[in-house]
């Protein structure tokens, strides 16, 4: 056995009954009044806003950027999101449009969203997508090698892709809907980080589970551990299936709960997310007029 | 004789009526509904605001396919709420007559008057786009057809006096030109409103057209009338002037229709007013042939 496969396998199960009730407790927490406010701002902050459609046109993308500057535009104190999330071919559009603002262009690489392409042609959507402008690279796993016990192969093609990437950051994806177990998703956590990875991110979106409280709560644990373990931070991004203000909370409470305060910033935790905001910004207007809002206050995407 | 058990009656739990399911109020409160003889009823649910909230959810869910529902489909959903409003009469009696007083054959009535309300209005759905809308003649090679179109999603503060005749009288005139609504029933006589809850939910009306609230109306109305996804209100059941007042001021502020308090004698044939207030009219220009 090489030395990859008996660190993951001496890593200690996970208890899923256990886990499962944590999280569901953490969610019960209730977040009111100023401590709301400041979550929704902060939960805003952290949004990579995300299309990721075979129909995506340039003209969607640059309104979703404009979105991602202005999220609020008849409010100046509401803040941007964290980053825009688009298909590669997409990323010089959203350069172009992102220009002169902090919101960061994440862009999907590697044969999203299976992954199940050779390797060079892999690396070369990963070159393309940073030379295109692209500071954030999401990548996906190869879930084929990895469920059938090839775990250098998955650590050999990570290291490939974040050398690929240069200086943009790495978030990689483990697809956790697609790992099976919870055992898996520890284990592909601590590979992902221990190859390089500077987030580690539950899913790509497109399919069902998509991020779910446990799982993420899981990776929070592994970020956290893998941080007293070697001292370097990882951040960690759910991505599918949040889509409103209270399921945003639940896992702010939880990152909070879990891996600390020093995550509750945009650089170390990201949604990944569509609608989302739009619920966000309805949540913010209500806190604001003391009124429900709806929406038709609030863009069509 | 005395050695058998005497039975005991199943007491009903009246609850909420909200997306087609019957839940209690979020807030776990309840109030104690008494008769027109002072005596207690029964423990109803008392709605707060996130049960406000939640209904305009449903009701904003349920609008697209409920506008999109043929006009004559609707009617015909209507025509099977009233075949279910009809079995039930014997209890729909007695609710009434123990919520209003008077004698049973006043009640059976006012039942009966509610039934053909009902059905008198389920006859209108396909028939108001011809009074309201139609062909307009104008000066060029175009088509020019007007159509009234539903408002949205209705807030109905129903009203205080009659409990069944009065709740359906503005129910179903909101409903039937393909709006969606959330209805407050009236606070001292909630008991019809709940029955009609369970009547809705067995006829083949979706889910959420109809959401149905018991509770105080001066707690629940200001958040209907504020709330921005609510494109109408209506105060029939508003009793109080200066709450009234503050409520169309509330319901101006994203320019909700609003169809102010009027008297009203229930019994009387009621015209398209109603029909009328929750519909929008769109005009349409079509190059004519040729």
């Amino acid at each position: 056995m090489t030395e990859l496969s008996t660190l993951l396998s001496g890593l200690p199960g996970v208890d899923r009954v256990g886990a499962d009730q944590r999280a569901a407790t953490l969610a019960t927490r209730s977040i009111k009044t100023t401590a709301k406010a400041w979550a929704i701002d902060l939960a805003i902050r952290m949004v990579d806003l995300t299309t990721l459609e075979g129909a995506d046109t340039p003209g969607k993308v640059r309104t979703l950027c404009a979105k991602a500057r202005r999220p609020e535009p008849s409010d100046a104190s509401c803040p941007s999101v964290a980053a825009i999330c688009v298909y590669p071919s997409m990323v010089p559009v959203a350069a172009e449009a992102l220009k002169g603002s902090k919101v960061h262009l994440a862009s999907v690489a590697t044969a999203f969203p299976s992954g199940q392409a050779p390797l060079d042609i892999r690396l070369d959507d990963t070159r393309a997508a940073v030379a295109a402008g692209a500071d954030e690279i999401d990548m996906v796993i190869n879930r084929g090698a990895f469920l059938s016990g090839d775990v250098q192969r998955v650590y050999d093609e990570i290291v490939a892709v974040k050398e690929a990437c240069g200086k943009a950051h790495l978030k990689v994806i483990l697809e956790t809907g697609e790992l099976a177990t919870y055992d898996n998703v520890r284990r592909a956590s601590w590979l992902a980080m221990h190859a390089g990875a500077d987030f580690i991110k539950t899913s790509t979106g497109k399919i069902s589970p998509a991020a779910t409280l446990p799982v993420t709560m899981l990776m929070l644990e592994a970020v956290r551990d893998f941080r007293e373990a070697t001292g370097r931070q990882v951040g960690v991004k759910p991505a599918g299936g949040i889509r409103t203000t209270k399921d945003a909370m639940k896992y702010l409470v939880v990152v909070n709960e879990t891996a600390g305060e020093d995550w509750l910033d945009p650089d170390w935790f990201r949604f990944g997310a569509s609608s989302l905001l739009n619920d966000l910004l309805m949540q913010r207007q209500k806190l604001t007029t003391g009124h429900y809002s709806g929406p038709d206050y609030v863009t069509v995407d | 004789m005395s050695d058998e058990a005497k039975r005991l009656a199943v007491r009903k739990t009246y609850k909420l009526y909200v997306g087609g399911k019957f839940p209690r109020s979020e807030s776990g409160r309840s109030y104690q509904v008494t008769g027109s003889d002072g005596a207690v009823l029964a423990n109803a649910s008392r709605a707060s605001r996130k049960d406000v909230r939640d209904a305009v959810v449903a009701a904003r869910k349920a609008q697209p396919g409920w506008a999109g529902a043929t006009a004559y489909l609707r009617g015909q959903i209507l025509y099977r709420v009233a075949e279910m409003l009809e079995g039930r009469r014997a209890q729909f009696a007695d609710e009434v007559r123990t919520a209003e007083g008077g004698t049973r054959k006043a009640a059976e009535a006012a039942v009966d008057a509610a039934v053909d309300r009902w059905v008198w209005y389920a006859g209108w759905a396909d028939k108001i786009p011809q009074v309201l809308g139609g062909g307009n003649p104008v000066a060029g090679p175009y088509f020019n057809l007007s159509s009234p179109e539903p408002t949205g999603v209705v807030g109905v503060l129903a009203p205080q006096d009659s409990s069944l005749l009065g709740l359906v009288s503005v129910i179903a005139p909101a409903i039937a030109t393909g709006n969606t609504t959330v209805v407050v029933a009236a606070s001292e006589r909630p008991l019809p409103a709940v029955t009609l809850g369970e009547v809705l939910a067995t006829s083949d009306l979706p889910g959420g057209v109809v959401n149905l609230l018991t509770g105080h109306v001066a707690e629940l109305a200001p958040h209907l009338a504020s709330h921005a996804d609510v494109n109408g209100v209506d105060l029939t059941g508003v009793d109080d002037d200066e709450l009234a007042r503050s409520l169309e001021v509330a319901a101006a502020g994203n320019l909700k229709r609003v169809l102010r308090r009027a008297e009203n004698d229930w019994t009387a044939e009621p015209g398209i007013k109603r029909l009328r207030a929750w519909t929008e009219i769109k005009t349409v220009w079509h190059p004519a042939a040729g």
